[in-house]
């Protein structure tokens, strides 16, 4: 064991990024509380900045091999320098969104960035624990500021409403986390991932493991939002401003996604016969509930919420296959779909009228005669989340099918194709009442911010940009042999 | 001359030359935003010499292909990620479907010379779909093949529900999640493959085929999958319920693309996947393929006696003449597959003209009812006489490029199974009966619908339409032999593949 003070001096320089959002976070804060509401706007764009920043300074300083810091409580490895990337520049991006949002309807309390920071800290913190400890804050920190931002317009009912329930519910997956956490420790002796997979070597653990693991997966699926934990997730998108949503909808994800990874294939890599029955079963009712129950949605946002929840069925099955190409294909699949997801949303928020964005499937209608650069960009992008060729969506959906047929999961890769095929049908309505329908009242002109943003988005989704699918195979490929 | 244009990447030039024409539209509305009517020309104008010289590169394609070479040729590869690969080759299977493609495009855009609605978009979709169906039939990837073939229903999709008839949104949700749902299996059964032989590359799963084989029960499986996608696209009975509608509802032009190329990608995919790599499979279900064709050719032609529809009529024509692309593909010998090959080619010319035939009188009256109509012949003498001899190709008389296809399609099919030969040849008299009843409620009597008075005949584009197709059938019809010739390596290398590996 290195001294403190040395492990701590050590390991500071390789937490450049965490350093960075916490600094903005704070002195943000001070920052704000003076200034108030004057300072939104360019507290926001500092936030930006620094998110973007911590992205780089990630990507900048990602190491050849794992280094442990904070005494092995957390870690700089491959996996995790993918996952604070993706999160990063997506939280950035809805966080310019969302600036941009209510800077327009008068909303500017300057809390906004810091909150995002801060979950974005609580991210990073997940995707690079080590132990049971970190990882438990990691979550901590990253849902309490989701909490709040959920309850973002606490005027309104609905926004309140979303806020007390995602609290009340997510309370309870954290309850179930840490009841499972207690289990394993208890079974293993530690709560160090490295040496709970060493006393699972050894043979420890039986049911009271089982327990406990199957415990700790109920509640990261909770977080991210599988079925059948996935009930909060509707009301919460349907209840947050839009611009939370998105945010919500992009990098938390990540980060749950990430930490399942980590999850399953650090600590309980010897128990893969057991885990992945469960992980089966979440993906499998993922995909299947995500597509059916949005067909008869017509609230825009709850229908983006069933698709985040089948898409994440689609990255439960990557997880599933096993090491070989398992969290390679799930780390693909989300680079893929961030964007897509993005930038619909920065669609939605760019469809306004008299100052509230797009609301239901309605509001869309006839936006092909209205503006068919918008309606262009749209259907690139829904196509590609629904995994339609050549869009980028498929190649994330063909990596995934891929890992799961090679792992001999093919009724699972079956089930999620015609998942796919339901999904496809609500995704459609949404097309067709952009193309085929007669034209809704006009819309407000769009800001820059969410044009620029709806672009790149569409841009990444496109065939061409795939064409550069090599390097983030060899990216995601690297990544995860560091790591695993 | 053909050794300077060899070095050209060819077939990259004509799959993306209709996708660069889309994008310089794209751009140009960004550029001048408005939507007036010198606009909408401006785009018309861009377009057609967009898909001229589409037509044209694919000519000099032609030209430097050398049909007496068996295997793949302009061949071009660029490595992609996860092992697959950009990679385009033709033979002249392809290579006869791709001079299709791009020979009726030009005339589908004259076609929609009249529609007034989103111009740009539609011109846009268009040129988008004649990339995506040049792609499938060109590329030499699997992976790249499923993205052509997946990714052409987006245009396709958008095209029936925007400009279609009544019920275009059922008939456009109709055929996107029927065709997709029959795909998503075979994208299951493709990855097992690769997953199987490590490669993506058409030629080498076909040669792994040959060589090693796939597990004779896993090739029950993987040709029901891939079945289940081509036997929808094709369309065969009892899975053809979609080509109705989406025929009923399309607009013109892109019936014609309907009917006489995505139907095609079907008869393609069985041709290139299921013969040769699955041989063994496609044998054991041989029986089943031809009970399947010989309901479509009847049943679909009885069908088609009692349509109301123009429309509808053709497109239950179209799914008995694909009968007879399964009966020959299936049969397996030579002449079978040189049939079936034939027979494609000649009902996307058939198809694709009858349908413009009702673009033509529908673009005047606005419906395609067969009771609105008759005695066409009075006021439209010209018109009378193109649709009479496309009605008697599709007939298959004997002179027109229907004839030679069926005859051999039967041929092949006579040699398997006599059975299943008589009752395609039923289907022959029944389809007479049919189209000659539609040419007579249509065309010939004198006018009883005073609305008809004033129909005016071919229009100088119309004629130019027309022109082409009806070239084309005759010299089809009297001189089969230029596209057997042509076509004979690629049914040789498919036959003996099929009859190599059956026992």
């Amino acid at each position: 064991m290195i001294a403190p003070m040395r492990d701590l001096a050590a390991s500071l320089p390789h937490a450049r990024p965490e350093l960075l959002l916490a600094a903005f976070a704070l002195i943000a804060i001070i920052l704000g509380a003076w200034s108030s509401e004057r300072a939104f706007g360019w507290l926001s764009t500092l936030g930006v900045a620094a998110l973007g920043g911590a992205g780089v300074l990630a990507i900048g300083y990602a190491p050849v091999a794992p280094v442990d810091i904070f005494q092995g409580a957390m870690v700089i490895d491959g996996v995790g320098v993918f996952a604070k990337a993706l999160i990063a520049f997506s939280a950035a991006a809805t966080l310019a969104l969302g600036a941009d949002h209510f800077m327009r309807t008068g909303d500017r309390r300057f809390e906004f960035p810091v909150l995002i920071a801060l979950a974005v800290l609580g991210m990073f913190v997940m995707v690079s624990s080590q132990d049971l400890i970190s990882l438990y804050l990691g979550v901590e920190l990253q849902s309490l500021s989701a909490y709040v931002l959920a309850a973002w317009r606490r005027d309104d009912s609905n926004s309140s409403e979303a806020g007390l329930k995602y609290f009340v519910l997510s309370a309870i997956s954290s309850g179930l986390l840490l009841f499972g956490s207690s289990f394993v420790y208890g079974f293993t002796g530690s709560v160090r991932f490295d040496a709970i997979a060493a006393a699972i070597g050894e043979g420890a653990g039986g049911v009271g493991l089982m327990f406990g693991l199957v415990l700790m997966l109920c509640a990261l699926g909770f977080k991210m939002s599988a079925a059948p934990f996935h009930m909060w997730t509707p009301d919460v998108y349907e209840g947050a401003p839009t611009p939370v949503t998105a945010f919500f909808a992009a990098a938390p994800k990540v980060a749950a996604t990430a930490l399942m990874a980590r999850v399953l294939y650090e600590p309980f890599a010897g128990l893969e016969d057991q885990w992945r029955q469960v992980v089966m079963a979440l993906a499998a009712i993922s995909m299947v509930w995500g597509s059916l129950a949005a067909l008869l949605q017509t609230n825009l946002k709850r229908l983006m919420a069933y698709s985040s929840i089948g898409n994440m069925g689609f990255v439960l099955m990557g997880l599933a296959s096993g090491p070989e190409q398992g969290p390679v294909s799930a780390l693909i699949y989300m680079a893929l779909y961030l964007p897509a997801n993005i930038g619909i949303f920065a669609l939605i928020l760019a469809m306004r009228r008299d100052g509230a964005p797009a609301e239901t499937v309605a509001d869309l209608a006839g936006l092909a005669q209205r503006r068919a650069w918008m309606a262009g960009l749209f259907t690139m992008l829904l196509f590609s989340i629904a995994g339609v060729p050549p869009f980028a969506g498929f190649i994330g959906k063909l990596v995934v099918f891929r890992a799961a047929i090679d792992a001999g999961l093919v009724w699972l890769a079956i089930v999620g194709g015609l998942a796919a095929v339901v999904a496809a049908a609500y995704y459609l309505r949404l097309l067709a009442s952009i193309w085929f329908s007669a034209p809704a009242p006009e819309l407000q002109s769009a800001s820059g911010a969410i044009a620029l943003t709806a672009v790149l988005a569409a841009g990444l989704s496109f065939p061409v940009l795939v064409l550069a699918l090599g390097v983030l195979q060899e990216w995601a490929e690297t990544a995860v042999r560091m790591s695993f | 001359m053909s050794e300077f244009f060899a070095a050209w990447p060819l077939l990259s030039i004509v799959t993306f030359l209709p996708a660069a024409g889309a994008l310089l539209i794209l751009l140009s509305r960004g550029a001048l935003q408005g939507e007036n009517a010198g606009y909408d020309n401006g785009v018309r104008w861009l377009t057609l010499p967009v898909t001229i010289l589409t037509f044209i590169a694919s000519l000099l394609a032609f030209v430097v292909f050398d049909p007496s070479i068996e295997g793949y040729q302009l061949v071009e590869n660029l490595p992609w990620a996860f092992g697959f690969a950009y990679r385009l080759g033709v033979d002249s299977l392809s290579m006869t479907l791709i001079l299709l493609t791009t020979f009726l495009t030009p005339l589908c855009i004259l076609a929609s010379w009249g529609i007034e609605k989103q111009v740009a978009s539609y011109m846009v979709l268009f040129l988008l779909l004649e990339t995506l169906m040049i792609g499938v039939f060109c590329t030499q990837d699997i992976i790249l093949f499923y993205l052509f073939f997946e990714g052409g229903l987006i245009p396709m999709f958008i095209l029936i529900g925007v400009w279609g008839g009544a019920r275009r949104v059922y008939a456009a949700f109709k055929f996107f999640l029927y065709t997709l749902l029959g795909s998503i299996l075979m994208l299951v059964a493709i990855i097992a493959m690769i997953g199987i032989t490590g490669t993506s590359g058409i030629p080498e799963l076909t040669a792994y085929a040959a060589n090693i084989g796939f597990d004779s029960d896993l090739q029950i499986w993987l040709w029901l999958a891939f079945f289940a996608s081509f036997a929808v696209k094709l369309p065969m009975w009892p899975v053809h319920t979609w080509l109705p509608d989406a025929h009923v509802e399309a607009p013109t032009a892109a019936s014609v693309v309907l009917a006489a190329i995505l139907l095609k990608m079907g008869g393609y995919g069985f041709l290139r996947f299921s013969l040769p790599m699955f041989p063994d499979a496609s044998q054991f279900f041989t029986p089943f393929m031809f009970s399947l064709s010989v309901i479509a050719i009847v049943w679909a032609s009885l069908v088609a006696f009692r349509q109301l529809d123009m429309k509808k009529l053709i497109a239950y024509s179209s799914v008995a003449h694909m009968g007879f692309v399964t009966l020959g593909i299936f049969s397996g010998t030579m002449q079978g597959i040189q049939g079936a090959i034939f027979q494609m080619l000649s009902h996307g010319i058939i198809s694709g003209a009858l349908f413009l035939c009702v673009g033509v009188v529908y673009d005047r009256m606005h419906t395609h009812e067969i009771a609105f109509y008759g005695g066409l012949v009075n006021r439209m003498p010209v018109y009378a006489a193109v649709f009479m001899l496309f009605t008697l190709g599709n007939v298959g008389l004997p002179g027109t490029s229907g004839f030679p296809g069926e005859i051999l399609t039967m041929l092949g099919a006579f040699q398997i199974n006599a059975w299943a030969a008589a009752g395609a040849a039923l289907g022959v008299v029944l389809s007479a009966a049919y189209a000659l009843t539609l040419y007579r409620k249509v065309a010939l009597g004198n006018i009883e619908n005073a609305k008809l008075t004033g129909i005016a005949d071919l229009n100088g584009r119309e004629w130019l339409t027309f022109a082409p197709l009806v070239i084309a059938t005759l010299i089809m019809g009297f001189a089969p032999a230029f596209v057997f010739d042509f076509t004979n390596s690629s049914a040789e290398a498919i036959a003996a593949a099929y009859t190599g590996a059956a026992p």
